[in-house]
């Protein structure tokens, strides 16, 4: 009878914790309550913990885990740099995938005869073991460790994970036929089949992830993002756990949604993104007109300070070189100076969705300044210069004006339609798209190479002389 | 059998509340989004702390499960709590 209670209890506990969970979310949809809400989510959390460890196994093993856990999460969030929180999100989202692997193993070892239950074994092992390779590598190649595109490599991938696809399939007709009293199929063959499913599911995540561009990243963390919590989710139904089913599937919505929201970004289908990435684009690109004119800091001053209203437009160059506090204080500059500073923040600029609005929040630049493309748009004629801050995929006019370009279609920030464009890079490199930007040959553009913190730095500079 | 399917109807009602809520956040906040997923994925900690620690890889199983998960956990409100004050000021 007491055992009963116990059960109903967490059972009751982990009703609440969703409860908090759900709310938590809700309140996100808003910047004022939104850190509230972070704070009711944990709050739901702690109580799902409190309510689990009442018939606690072995306190030793998970007090020591969980301080291990705990210190090495802190440590993360302490001192990770709001450039780097791409990185981190694609970590974390292996570490989940992973936890849900291991559970799922430890769960399977527990099956004594054959039961079609082991299928949800076989399903989150397979999401969970993917999700940590792929995260791994997506990891890689946004800190740049792991660049470049190697056609064999990808074409192995491809057919590594048809192999797989054809392996998982063979696996659960193996435990179906072994569930219905087949008798050539018993425990130790599906053992074995499990232990190679650990060893390919991880393998699948490596072979997902590495043939995708560095330019599709927002999209395969935000994916990744998602199979995190559809691995929990899985885990859940396969513990008979309400707690974890429910804050997977939330956790699996959301990554879905942002992946959608990305992927249209770029005007691009998933299967496009995943399957077979840009095709490059070869000779087109040297046929744009024009010349690319070059602009000192003084002359580029000049030019600012004249100006009535001006577009900052960010990329990712922006948060390489961490230019988000110059940035906001030349905006700053500018207001005083009697000019109208609005930002023009693409979704898909920087390396995940929201990343170029964490960076300005940062220099406290106020969120109603920001702009969305479908804002600014419409009334760009009217915006004297338009400052693009290593942005360049999503300032590229190709995607309106040029029908063969692998772009076309995306929407974009229209900057070449402002009355002066000017464009501050390190060097005449093509963006991660690898397509040739004809935005910085036209006839309103202007160049300010460079790093961008130094160029910014220097118009402050000018600004206080 | 039957308390799967059971699980399978609470899965999917909770997938489309998920798609509701989250497509009313606005793209200002998707990054404390993300990372404030990553510490609600963490919920794999509830299941791994009821795991059986048996035998010595059942042990390792357990205590990497619980480790992880608490990284996200921690990690994952602790970085979505600063992101989210620096929304706060104006």
């Amino acid at each position: 009878m007491m055992e009963l209670d116990l059960n109903i209890l967490q059972q009751l506990g982990y009703i609440f914790s969703a409860i908090l969970f759900i709310y938590g979310l809700k309140m996100l949809s808003n910047e004022s309550t939104a850190a509230r809400g972070n704070v009711v989510s944990s709050i739901g959390m702690l109580f799902a913990v409190l309510v689990t460890v009442i018939e606690i196994v072995n306190p030793v093993l998970v007090l020591s885990a969980v301080l291990l856990g705990a210190l090495i999460g802190s440590a993360f969030a302490l001192k990770v740099k709001m450039t780097s929180i791409p990185e981190m999100v694609a970590l974390f989202n292996g570490f989940g995938g992973l936890s849900s692997f291991f559970l799922a193993w430890s769960e399977f070892n527990n099956f004594s005869v054959i039961s079609l239950i082991m299928i949800l074994s076989f399903m989150t092992v397979l999401i969970g073991g993917i999700t940590f390779s792929g995260s791994v590598i997506a990891f890689f190649k946004l800190s740049e460790i792991l660049k470049g595109d190697n056609n064999f490599l990808n074409k192995a991938s491809r057919w590594f994970l048809i192999f797989s696809i054809l392996f998982v399939i063979i696996a659960v007709i193996q435990v179906i036929a072994g569930g219905l009293g087949y008798e050539l199929i018993d425990l130790a063959l599906i053992q074995k089949t499990f232990i190679a499913l650990l060893i390919i599911s991880l393998l699948a995540g490596l072979a997902f992830v590495l043939p995708i561009g560095g330019g599709d990243m927002p999209v395969v963390i935000s994916l990744l993002n998602s199979f995190s919590g559809i691995a929990a989710a899985s885990a859940g139904i396969l513990l008979t756990n309400t707690a974890l089913i429910v804050a997977g599937c939330l956790v699996g919505a959301s990554g879905l949604v942002l992946t959608v929201i990305m992927a249209k970004s770029m005007n691009r289908t998933l299967y496009n993104i995943f399957f077979v990435g840009y095709e490059s684009s070869g000779s087109s690109a040297a046929e744009i007109d024009g010349e690319i004119k070059p602009i000192s800091a003084e002359d580029a001053y000049l030019v600012v300070e004249a100006a009535r209203s001006i577009l900052i437009v960010p990329g990712y160059g922006m948060a390489v070189a961490q230019a988000q506090h110059v940035v906001k204080e030349l905006g700053d500059l500018l207001e005083e100076n009697g000019c109208e500073v609005s930002y023009g923040i693409h979704p898909v600029a920087g390396r995940m969705p929201g990343h170029m609005n964490v960076l300005l929040a940062e220099a406290n630049v106020s969120y109603d300044n920001l702009l969305e493309p479908k804002d600014i748009n419409p009334t760009m004629e009217t915006v004297d210069i338009a400052i693009v801050i290593g942005a360049n995929d999503v300032v590229n006019p190709s995607a309106t004006e040029e029908p063969g370009s692998p772009i076309y279609g995306m929407p974009i920030l229209e900057v070449h339609r402002a009355k002066t464009v000017m464009v501050l890079k390190r060097s005449m490199a093509s963006g991660f798209a690898g397509v040739q930007n004809p935005l910085f040959f036209k006839e309103n553009s202007r160049m300010l190479f460079g790093d961008a913190k130094e160029s910014i730095s220097k118009l402050v500079a000018e600004f206080k002389d | 059998m039957e308390i799967v399917l059971l699980l399978f109807f609470i899965l999917i009602l909770a997938i489309f509340l998920g798609l509701e809520l989250i497509s009313k956040i606005p793209s200002t906040l998707h990054t404390p989004l993300m990372s404030g997923a990553n510490a609600i994925s963490g919920i794999t900690l509830v299941g791994a702390l009821s795991l059986d620690t048996g035998s010595n890889l059942q042990m390792i199983l357990a205590f990497s499960a619980i480790t992880f998960a608490s990284i996200n956990v921690f990690g994952g409100y602790l970085v979505t709590n600063r992101m989210l004050r620096m929304f706060k000021k104006k």
